[in-house]
């Protein structure tokens, strides 16, 4: 019995000095490999291979950088790229300074009797689909909508203003749908924060603001980060707020994309641009990580 | 400050009027969206013109509900079969991946793993379209060297079951894998030592305690595909589903029969959400 048990142990264990098939692992590790191959790594090794082939001049696919070159020639590409990676890295900002009150007020103002209650109040808007929030928000700003109705009614206004398609309201539209991804983190990052530490710093003649920044922040920095990660990610690659809410000559990276390969049916220069923008969302993350010393595996967690 | 310290006045009523523009600011487009889809309007706007229910049950030419809307009732009907496919075929590819990364040691184990986060990390535009070339690409290859036409590697309904599949798995590895870190081991040993079969053993003992992860896991697998878009939006083909169907109304100018059908949409996804958080109360 007790070498029965020492060798299910280490069967579970996984010796790897230990001969014959461990069928366990074969059938774990089989749909997890198919799935991550063949949807995930080949691909994306495909989109880079379609990424450096372009036509020559009699028309047939051969190796050429030309797909990356013409990005860099043409203002409208790089440009396009620079404002949707400043436009991302600035939501993200902004999604923080917006969030953090509300998930300090949570954690730590408002009396526990209500705080169940709020937290899940404040996660409740994020279920429903993103286009049903965007079309609420278009139906509020357009010139037709709700708010100038009322700003007309209330004579504040003499005729209609169109609140759409700029970068303000684009912007704005893309705070409110990525809030959830920083309010998640920040508030399980505050939870973990012993009131006490504000407790003394506050007998110590701590100030709210040095408090905040000396106290409260580097305490929730993981949690910033790794909301951080996800809010950036999430805005580079939105293809929906910026198409409905922003202007018409400001295009977002993902529109460039949508557009060589649906409009001018250049799969090649298409791959070209979703890899730029696959290297560029993956090298802030990178940066980001190590910026703050922490690694992909424990922001996830 | 905290709410044991003492504060002045003007700070915490500030601080207290910030949150409540803030839930202004939150719930706004959903409130509105939902009150003016029983508006006695034409278009989904104000002034008020008097409740009614046309927009829901309405069959007429000017005022077609979306009960009688067969465009929209279709796009809703395929959402339901990609969530459907979606949400159980990556739970059960989830859990395995749970499995895997929490109890099975391998070679490259780290790698794997690294890879199973990629999705996290990749836009969902780019995994649309990387999909999209890689199918096609297959279906080339199929059709000059076995001259097999093979409809899964065109867009349409398989390939965008796949494409939201490739990353939502990931979610239900993730929710799965952190509800087995907390299994007591002990449990599966004395299972084991009692004579059951590894088999039994997981369907019995380790699956019996993983119930409402993989469960809670399954209502956001299928809540993410029926909302997705992004890489929906390059795999669809001749069937919309829900939000691409969606999308195209709102961006053409809309009726109020896209409120009614975000009315019906919150109604179901807030229902979806409560589940959800009642199984992960029982999870403790």
């Amino acid at each position: 019995m007790e070498s029965g048990i020492g060798h299910i142990i280490s069967q579970r264990k996984g010796d790897p000095m230990k001969p014959g098939i461990r069928w366990g692992l074969v059938i774990f590790i089989t749909p997890v490999l198919v799935w991550l191959t063949v949807l995930i790594l080949l691909p994306q090794v495909d989109m880079f291979i379609m990424s450096i082939r372009a036509k020559n001049e009699l028309g047939e696919m051969v190796f050429s950088i030309g797909n990356f070159k013409l990005f860099f020639l043409e203002p409208i590409y790089w440009r396009t790229f620079a404002r949707t990676a400043i436009f991302s890295i600035l939501v993200t900002f902004l999604t923080f300074l917006i969030t953090m009150p509300i998930a300090f007020y949570i954690t730590k103002v408002v009396s526990p009797k209500f705080q169940g209650f709020l937290s899940v109040l404040i996660l409740m808007p994020f279920w429903v689909s993103e286009l049903v929030r965007v079309y609420g928000w278009m139906i509020l700003l357009r010139e037709s909508g709700v708010i100038n109705h009322f700003l007309i009614k209330f004579g504040l206004l003499n005729k209609p203003i169109e609140m759409l398609y700029n970068d303000a309201t684009m912007i704005m539209g893309l705070v409110y749908t990525s809030m959830l991804f920083m309010l998640v983190p920040l508030l399980s990052a505050l939870e973990s924060l012993d009131n006490s530490l504000i407790e003394a710093a506050y007998d110590l003649g701590g100030s709210v603001w040095s408090i905040a920044t000396r106290i409260v922040i580097p305490h929730c920095l993981p949690g910033i980060v790794s909301g951080s990660i996800v809010v950036f990610m999430l805005t580079l690659g939105n293809y929906l707020t910026p198409n409905l809410m922003g202007g018409k000559n400001g295009l977002w990276f993902t529109e460039q994309i949508y557009n060589q390969f649906i409009a001018s049916f250049n799969w090649n220069q298409g791959s070209a641009f979703g890899f730029l923008l696959l290297i560029l969302s993956s090298g802030i993350i990178w940066m980001g990580l190590k910026l703050t010393k922490q690694t992909l595996g424990k922001v996830v967690q | 400050m905290i709410r044991n310290i003492p504060q002045t006045k003007t700070y915490s009523r500030g601080f207290r009027l910030y949150v409540i523009l803030y839930f202004v600011f939150l719930f706004a487009p959903l409130v509105v969206t939902c009150i003016l889809a029983f508006n006695d309007s034409m278009f989904p706007s104000l002034p008020w013109k008097g409740f009614t229910l046309e927009w829901f049950t309405g069959n007429t030419m000017e005022m077609t509900g979306i009960f009688n809307d067969q465009i929209n009732l279709d796009s809703i009907w395929v959402s339901f079969k990609v969530a459907f496919f979606v949400s159980l075929l990556s739970t059960f590819v989830g859990t395995m991946g749970a499995f895997l990364f929490e109890q099975e040691n391998f070679p490259f184990k780290q790698l794997l793993f690294f890879l199973m986060l990629a999705p996290l990390v990749i836009p969902g535009v780019i995994l649309g379209i990387s999909i999209l070339l890689f199918s096609n690409t297959l279906g080339l290859f199929f059709e000059t060297h076995f001259g097999l036409d093979v409809g899964l590697f065109r867009p349409g309904f398989w390939l965008v079951v796949l494409g939201q599949f490739s990353f939502i798995t990931t979610i239900v590895t993730l929710i799965v894998s952190a509800r087995l870190k907390k299994f007591d081991h002990t449990l599966e040993e004395a299972a084991l030592s009692l004579g059951a079969t590894r088999f039994e053993t997981i369907v019995h003992i380790t699956l019996k305690f993983l119930r409402p992860a993989i469960l809670g896991a399954m209502a956001v697998a299928f809540l993410m595909s029926f909302e997705n878009f992004n890489t929906t939006l390059f795999l669809v083909g001749s069937q919309a589903t829900l939000p691409i169907n969606l999308y195209l109304q709102v961006r053409d100018g809309s009726t109020p029969v896209i409120n009614a059908i975000s009315v019906l949409m919150i109604g179901g996804t807030s229902l979806l959400a409560l589940v959800n958080l009642y199984f992960s109360k029982q999870e403790r």
